[in-house]
């Protein structure tokens, strides 16, 4: 155990977690620049074009160091969005220490000081890494006075790289070795694993990554899921090196991956903790917690032959993705399809993407709900996540939405507006202190639904990317709802409707034909669009007909230009439903439910 | 849709040559005239090298660019090398394009004896202070002159070519160009949009904010207005931007490309198309001149079009031209019946006064031209 250490880089967004991983990874000969591919961690296409980390990765870095022994370290790679903050704890807890990555020119980040608390409260070893320090606008002084003041950690223990151009590796590998403790545990004692991540493998199933607190896993062994209360039998065990490799056994203090005939990562809880069913450890790991989803909308595919494909593709998707659930759904207007289940706005955003772009699916997705519940007049209570699903009125007692604890911090110069956006979104019982001079903490408890809709994005704006924003669902409180129906032409739009609290509901309906005003393009006729609750009209807008093209000339023979632009309008057009005679583009869906002001 | 193989050709020449360039243009053109002679030596290497499967031409139309800025001996040569070397058929169309100002009424006579039998004068307008700002070199007087110049030296066919939808500029200041160029009686006019496109001039000053385009509705007026002034000074429209004193005086030339007919083009960017494939000469006349100098054929792209594509154009091109859509042509080509594929459509189009469905055709109104493109996506 001795020869083992276990740590994540931790990072604000952009200030190069990736390329420095990569480094680590070259430098320990894991693999050359033959097989290198451009910020390995990163595998997936989405991941590596938004720059984000969306699933975590591990791999175990074989490293000779200077005392001339060879050490194994393990870098667990974490996801760096709001929506995945659970999983950044769990692989943040399979450490002893973190990398705390520093840009030389941006410094200190609200993504940095939020890592750094998540880091504090696993009682990690930090150590801060000022990187980019080739930039010309590097300002190493700078940071070094805010990692004093503003992180409170010692200056003294920095260490400067630039993991673009591969300086000051060696001394971060020193620095792992030197000062991240081993890990501790006992061997002999019995198992306690904690799941990280899961990943599906076509060939061998679900790919359990673990780390290994206490005793012993070999193929062989059964095993016991003790939150899932599920028991397996291993069939391999290994650790991550560029691929897997197959090994004897775990043991305490180690990371490495599980096989044990799991046919979906859902059968995987993250957090949940694995031990010996002959031998169980007394009592589980601490910190899980079930995942759930609190964002659902419906998927439609926009032509209705491509149902059976989105069915099979669903499938396909979920095996690996434990936080996406999902169940057969219809519309009037959109005809067959799913309601799915979301752990926020960004995973939604990535699950359509995926769909899109591996599946080669065209989809439309309703509008994002949360989930409500109404309690009726005969005593039953009803959860309805799907507007299409709202009770009938009359028979209401009472309705509750969905709460939450939103948790921000910023620099205190922030305070006034982040206040009124919190206010805005209806929040309240707000609490306030200073973390550091300058710094503040500010929490406020928000219904949900105020959430999903683009506090998000404002709040990022009001903050100019310094704040850092993390929630918790708290309870469900009572709430004046009222359901908004969205007409066009006349005809409703089951899957642009919106539950919405009372007060909010008339400028929700203005927002919405606004927003679908400019969404939806001019088409041969006019068309009216309006918002409703129960019958009375509330918001209305009209798109005025299209009647003039630019009369382009097609001249000199050269047709191919002309088709190949129309080819790709018509490509566009695709990712139109039709409704009645109206073309909705998928746009149009999720527009509805954004403000004006991003 | 006439699309045999069989058909006579268009044969295009493409001069590639400007004295200044026009301020809305982004045609291909050089204003370096010291290169004429080049050119012209290896058009000739491209004519003798170029594909043999073109059998017979009954159309020639030699256009730029700026045609005029070369000398009746070099128009002469041109032409020689071309009856030398193609089979044009007898009454073949044959176009110049002739900016006004360029040559005299003499040197429009011996165009004629040439065998070109048809004149496009590039007018734009007759208003002075817009022909500054389309950045012609030429005044309204001087255009005047030509068109008279060109009826004199007994030109019957002689087209127009103008542009309207100006920032700022009124129907009746509009109006007026079309009544000047009127007088002359013309046997065909080209009005075209003004287009701000980028790169140009104009496009440049529209991206700096300086120029405010004009709206959908003012140009939408301009098109329905300006066809039903012509339409009663006797013009048919029969395709969005071309107008004709009689069927028979419509563009022969200009249908071909509408209609899926063979044509070969020479000279730089000039586009060629035969059985289904088209190609593309280098837009640069440096690449243009360098292939042939090289002894290499001057093309720089061409793709094989498949039926989804051949039909989309015989679809768009249809909507553009008030003949509109043969449909029982359209079945045998491309096998589908559009009334079953697109009927509720159509007769929703029809309803809204888009088209008209009568006699086996498909025929786009006014106000369906001026949304062809649009209806060309649905």
């Amino acid at each position: 155990m001795e020869d083992i250490r276990n740590f994540s880089i931790i990072a604000h967004i952009d200030h190069g977690k990736s390329t420095l991983a990569d480094r680590l990874i070259l430098k320990t000969g894991v693999c050359d620049l033959r097989t290198y591919k451009d910020q390995m961690l990163d595998n997936m296409d989405i991941e590596r074009e938004r720059g984000i980390t969306i699933k975590s990765q591990a791999i175990s870095l074989p490293y000779q160091a200077k005392d001339g022994k060879t050490y194994s370290l393990n870098l667990i790679d974490t996801p760096g969005h709001v929506d995945f903050s659970y999983e950044v704890s769990r692989s943040l807890a399979s450490c002893e220490g973190v990398l705390l990555l520093i840009d030389a020119a941006q410094g200190v980040q609200a993504q940095t000081l939020a890592n750094l608390y998540l880091a504090l409260e696993h009682d990690l070893e930090i150590i801060p890494v000022i990187n980019k320090i080739d930039l010309p606008s590097a300002d190493v002084d700078r940071v070094l006075e805010q990692i004093d003041v503003e992180l409170g950690l010692d200056p003294d223990t920095h260490l400067k790289c630039s993991a673009k151009e591969g300086t000051g590796i060696e001394e971060i590998l020193e620095a792992v070795v030197q000062r991240i403790p081993p890990p501790t545990g006992d061997a002999l004692a019995p198992l306690a694993a904690l799941i990280f991540d899961a990943h599906y493998d076509s060939f061998r199933g679900t790919v359990i990554h673990c780390r290994v607190f206490d005793g012993t896993v070999k193929a062989g062994d059964t095993i016991r899921f003790m939150f899932n209360d599920s028991v397996y039998r291993v069939e391999e065990v290994g650790h991550f090196l560029l691929t897997r490799q197959k090994r004897e056994r775990l043991t305490a203090g180690e990371v490495g991956y599980i096989i044990a005939g799991v046919k979906t990562v859902a059968d995987v809880g993250i957090g949940d903790t694995i031990t010996l069913e002959e031998r169980p450890c007394a009592k589980p790991l601490p910190g899980f917690k079930e995942i759930k989803p609190v964002v659902f909308a419906s998927i439609y595919p926009i032509a209705s032959d491509d149902y059976e494909d989105l069915a099979v593709a669903l499938e396909k998707y979920k095996l690996n993705d434990a936080a996406f659930v999902y169940e057969k759904d219809s519309s009037v207007a959109l005809g067959q399809g799913f309601r799915c289940g979301f752990l926020g706005l960004l995973h939604l955003d990535i699950v359509q993407e995926r769909l899109e772009r591996e599946y080669d699916l065209s989809i439309i997705l309703s509008v994002p709900s949360v989930r409500y519940r109404f309690t009726l007049k005969d005593g039953t209570v009803e959860y309805v996540d799907n507007p299409s699903h709202y009770p009938n009125v009359m028979a209401i007692e009472k309705s509750e939405e969905p709460y939450i604890r939103a948790s921000m911090m910023m620099p205190d110069r922030y305070l006034g507006a982040v206040m009124s956006l919190c206010i805005e979104k209806r929040g309240v019982n707000s609490n306030l202190h200073y973390t550091s001079p300058g710094r503040a903490e500010l929490t406020f408890e928000m219904p949900l639904s105020e959430v999903i809709y683009d506090f998000y994005d404002r709040f990022k704006s009001v903050t100019q990317g310094y704040g850092s924003f993390d929630y918790d669902i708290i309870d469900y409180r009572e709430s004046h709802l009222v359901l908004l129906d969205i007409l066009v032409n006349g005809e409703k739009v089951d899957a642009l409707s919106q539950i919405v609290h009372r007060e909010r509901a008339r400028a929700r309906g203005v927002q919405a034909c606004d927003r679908l005003r400019e969404e939806i393009p001019r088409q041969m006729f006019k068309i009216a669009i309006q918002g409703a609750i129960g019958g009375e009209i509330i918001s209305r807008s009209t798109i005025s007909a299209f009647r003039k093209d630019v009369t382009a000339k097609c001249y000199g023979g050269d047709i191919s230009r002309k088709r190949k632009l129309l080819e790709k309008q018509k490509q566009g057009k695709k990712r139109m439903k039709m409704i009645g005679s109206v073309s909705i583009p998928q746009s149009a869906f999720l527009a509805v439910l954004k403000s004006d002001t991003d | 849709m006439v699309s045999e193989e069989s058909s006579a050709a268009g044969l295009y020449v493409h001069i590639p040559f400007c004295r200044s360039r026009c301020a809305y243009c982004d045609f291909c053109s050089v204003t370096d005239t010291g290169l004429i002679e080049r050119f012209l030596d290896a058009l000739c290497t491209e004519i003798d090298a170029c594909p043999k499967e073109f059998e017979r031409f009954d159309t020639i139309y030699m256009g730029g660019g700026t045609p005029s800025l070369l000398s009746l001996r070099q128009i002469k040569a041109l032409l020689e090398k071309i009856y030398h070397a193609f089979l044009v058929l007898p009454d073949s169309e044959i176009t110049i394009e002739v900016n006004p100002a360029d040559w005299g009424r003499d040197d429009l006579v011996a165009l004629r004896d040439l065998g070109i039998n048809r004149i496009s004068v590039g007018v734009q307008s007759l208003d002075e202070k817009e022909l500054v700002f389309l950045g012609r070199r030429h005044s309204s007087r001087q255009a005047m002159r030509t068109m008279e110049d060109a009826v004199v030296a007994g030109f019957t066919n002689m087209s127009v070519d103008l542009i309207y939808g100006l920032p700022g500029q009124t129907f009746s200041r509009w109006q007026d160009s079309l009544a000047g160029v009127l007088r002359f009686g013309p046997a065909h006019l080209s009005c075209y949009e003004l287009e701000l496109k980028p790169h140009t001039p104009l496009g440049l000053q529209y991206e700096r904010g300086e120029l405010e385009p004009r709206t959908e509705d003012s140009l939408r007026d301009f098109f329905m207005r300006t066809s039903l002034f012509l339409e009663d000074a006797g013009y048919l429209h029969y395709e969005i931007s071309s107008f004709a004193a009689g069927m028979d005086k419509a563009s022969r030339h200009n249908r071909k490309y509408w209609d899926h007919t063979p044509y070969l083009g020479l000279g730089p960017s000039a586009h060629s198309f035969r059985g289904g494939r088209r190609w593309w000469n280098h837009s640069s006349l440096i690449d243009y001149l360098r292939d042939l100098s090289a002894a290499r054929q001057p093309v720089s792209g061409s793709e094989d079009l498949d039926q989804g594509q051949l039909r989309l154009e015989a679809w768009f091109l249809g909507l553009r031209t008030r003949k509109g859509i043969d449909l029982q042509q359209y079945r045998r080509r491309f096998c589908c019946d559009l009334l079953e594929e697109k009927g509720p459509l159509l007769k929703e189009w029809e309803t809204a006064g888009l088209v008209e469905i009568a006699d086996g055709f498909i025929r786009p109104t006014r106000a369906g031209m001026a949304v062809a493109d649009s209806l060309a996506l649905l």
